[in-house]
């Protein structure tokens, strides 16, 4: 699914991935940990093609094609989601008409029809319900005076329209409270298949709970300096990073 | 909503071009000499078969004009213009003017479908009269016979001129005196056509009226008067809508719009300024040089201005509201978008003259490459307008570097009890915006379009329902090739 090769990135001219080596295969459900610093949410910009983040060695393969190659929407389309570590906001542009028009895009691209508003509206009632979330969610602005809890959701909702192959969880956890924290994980769990794989960047050990990785990555000073299985998370949550940080240096 | 960003996208792939209205018509015209003096002035009142006052009136305007000053207190830069080099009457050719659609000549009816005016009554916009004005004359009006039943009357001034004189003569320039500046001086000499709308006292005009505009002809300056009274607990909305071909020399276009509401009426008037803007490189595209004003002559009488101004090559417009009446109201809502070379200078004025008048400004202003934009905005609040209030919100939206928006306020307050309030903001479109949406599969342009949509909506949707989605249509298309 994902190969992602000696992977080096700057960003402003500074070097912040040196060297980043992953494998995640369909079906698989990797975690990145790593501190604040490390280089874990330039490590998703690099995936999804943000300006500014610029690639300066490596290579990265999505579905055996060159990744970096594609502009931020051409991967979109092929199935690259990335849940923000902060939503943006849009004023002014309600809620469904952004997904519709994100969905239809998507949709376009893999030559199916584009939804009309009532056939979109049916498809995000069944998917708000599935996720215990509230209509009115659909009619305010993108993320416009949306807590912290509403923008996760507000974003694990996108992913569940989307019905991404890839997706990236940025510290979707962070700030929440435990029944968002469940919700977050339901709607990556819904999406767990065979032809599927999820990435959750992480800063605890908690998420983890709830959505059992089938690896876990260390990432500290823009390097994968440890990788395990699920009990790397728990490891680290007694030793705290300062041990792997220390082996990275 | 969502609907209109598919619309915009079809269209897109559909042309070639950005400006889809930059067609000529083939059609013979018939047309005065080049030039601009008091013959030609003669020429057209007889052309119209005037009545004696209204040649003297457009004499007097013309004498007055030639010793007139240019505006030149606004931040455009443009060229002199040279008056003589323009014709100022050219009209369809056709044996008089048509009883019926069915003697309209079938190019012009395909060329306002060609815009997406269709003026078949069976194919019009449910709900919409429509006056077609092609170059400088009226060539068809819909709905008419369906209106006359509520004494609604609405036809092209010219006709109204012989219809209704003593309306025309007791209102027509007693908003927009020929004197108030150069542009409209002009236009009161040389006017040749336009809508006219009157709407009896006590009835609710029971659909949309509006008129499209189109400029053919080639170095033709278009000089339209409207002029619409709303009689006493009377109401209308209207719109107006314009194209013109796409062509290398610039035209002018001097339009006068006077509306009058009396005691407990309210007009409600809607503009989608669309005329071609010029090319990439700035050449060619329209001069719109347009005074457009209201006057709340009653008690409880309300002015509401919407406009989406997205073509042109220069904007300046003011439309305003003369608040007389006790507890009269007016209201400015506008979008402006400038990209390219387009400039504009636009905004509003509100004149406060009676009690309790209040009035409500909301501007977004959008400027992409190389475009300047100013909004200019007045309120005054004279000594009697106890109670009075404003409130102004002016947003500009920037994209790119090397655009400008410059904001201009003047407050003019001489009555204490009056507030008056005024919010200004100025952004960047932020990358953080348009890369969320990439991320979801939103095109770079299309999602331009989103964000400004929505940074515009409290003006969109104002506009009625059958042309907010043209209009959504038009944010997105007059932004193309504004980023990336
Ligand atoms: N847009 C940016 N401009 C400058 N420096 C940045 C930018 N984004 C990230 N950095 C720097 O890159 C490093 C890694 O940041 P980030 O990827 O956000 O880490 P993490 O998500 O692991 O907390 C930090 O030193 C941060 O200051
Ligand atoms: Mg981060």
């Amino acid at each position: 699914m994902l190969e992602i090769r000696n992977l080096h990135a700057t960003v402003d001219g500074k070097p912040i991935l040196k060297g980043v080596d992953l494998t995640l295969d369909a079906g698989e459900v990797h975690a990145i940990m790593g501190p604040n610093g490390s280089g874990k949410s330039t490590l998703a910009y690099v995936l999804t093609g943000r300006d500014g983040y610029e690639v300066s060695e490596g290579e990265v393969l999505f579905r055996g094609r060159d990744l970096l190659a594609m502009t931020p929407e051409e991967r979109a389309a092929e199935g690259v989601f990335l849940a923000f570590q902060y939503p943006v906001e849009i004023p002014g542009v309600p809620n469904t008409t952004f997904l519709r028009e994100a969905l239809n895009a998507v949709r376009r691209h893999r030559s199916l029809p584009a939804l009309d508003p009532m056939e979109f509206m049916k498809l995000a009632r069944t998917k708000l319900k599935a996720l215990h979330m509230n209509d009115q969610l659909l009619k305010r602005p993108v993320n416009v005076g949306f807590s912290g809890g509403e923008k996760k959701r507000n974003e694990i909702l996108q992913m569940a329209l989307l019905e991404p192959a890839l997706a990236i969880l940025d510290e979707t956890d962070s700030g929440l409270d435990i029944d968002a924290l469940k919700v977050v994980a339901e709607g990556v769990n819904a999406l767990r298949a065979p032809e599927r794989a999820t990435l959750v960047i992480t800063h605890y050990q908690r998420l983890l709970d709830y959505i059992v990785p089938d690896r876990v990555h260390v990432l500290a000073h823009g390097r994968i300096v440890r990788s395990g299985g699920k009990e790397l998370a728990q490891e680290l949550e007694r030793t705290g990073y300062a041990a792997f940080t220390g082996e990275a240096a | 909503m969502a609907a209109s960003f598919e619309t915009a996208r079809q269209v897109r792939e559909a042309t070639e071009q950005t400006y889809k209205y930059g067609f000529v018509t083939d059609i013979e015209s018939e047309t005065a000499p080049k030039g601009l003096n008091e013959d030609i002035v003669r020429f057209i009142s007889q052309k119209k078969g005037e009545p004696e006052w209204l040649l003297e009136w457009r004499l007097k305007a013309y004498r007055r004009w030639l010793s007139m000053p240019e505006p030149r207190w606004t931040k455009l830069r443009f060229p002199q213009i040279d008056y003589q080099d323009a014709y100022y009457y050219s009209a369809p050719k056709q044996a008089a003017r048509p009883k019926s659609l069915d003697e309209v000549d079938p190019e012009l009816l395909r060329t306002y479908e060609k815009l997406g005016i269709p003026l078949r009554e069976q194919e019009v916009l449910a709900g919409v009269a429509v006056d077609a004005v092609f170059d400088s004359v009226s060539v068809a009006t819909t709905f008419k016979g369906k209106l006359e039943e509520q004494g609604i009357v609405f036809c092209s001034i010219s006709e109204a001129i012989q219809t209704h004189p003593d309306l025309v003569r007791k209102y027509l320039g007693s908003v927009v005196p020929p004197g108030d500046n150069k542009h409209a001086c002009l236009n009161s000499a040389v006017f040749t056509d336009g809508s006219f709308v009157y709407i009896p006292k006590g009835v609710r005009c029971p659909m949309e009226l509006s008129t499209y505009f189109r400029i053919n002809a080639a170095n033709t300056g278009q000089f339209e008067r409207t002029l619409i009274i709303a009689d006493e607990g009377s109401y209308v909305s209207y719109l107006e809508g314009c194209t013109a071909p796409m062509r290398d020399e610039h035209q002018l276009h001097a339009a006068v719009v006077e509306l009058i509401a009396l005691d407990d009426a309210e007009i409600k008037y809607s503009t989608v300024q669309n005329w071609y803007p010029g090319d990439a490189e700035g050449r060619g595209g329209i001069y719109n040089f347009v005074t457009k004003r209201g006057a709340c002559r009653g008690r409880n009488s309300k002015i509401s201005w919407t406009q989406v101004e997205t073509g042109s090559a220069i904007t300046w417009k003011y439309p305003s509201c003369i608040l007389q009446g006790d507890n009269s109201v007016g209201e400015f809502y506008s979008v402006a978008i400038t990209n390219n070379y387009q400039q504009a200078d636009t905004g509003t004025k509100m004149i406060h003259i009676g009690r309790n008048t209040r009035s409500r400004i909301i501007s977004k202003g959008i400027s992409a490459g190389r475009a300047q934009q100013t909004y200019r905005g007045l309120v005054r609040i004279s000594p009697k307008a106890t109670g009075a209030r404003n409130h102004t919100q002016c947003d500009s939206l920037l994209i790119g570097d090397s655009c400008g928006a410059h904001t201009v306020p003047y407050i003019e307050s001489r009555n204490r009890s009056a507030i008056v309030e005024h919010e200004a903001t100025t952004s960047k479109i932020s990358d953080d915006q348009l890369f969320y949406c990439r991320q979801r599969g939103i095109s770079e342009e299309d999602a331009v379009a989103l964000v400004v949509n929505g940074f515009c909506r409290e003006v969109l949707q104002q506009l009625p329902m059958e042309f907010a989605v043209e209009a959504q249509k038009l944010v997105g298309i007059s932004l193309e090739g504004s980023v990336g």
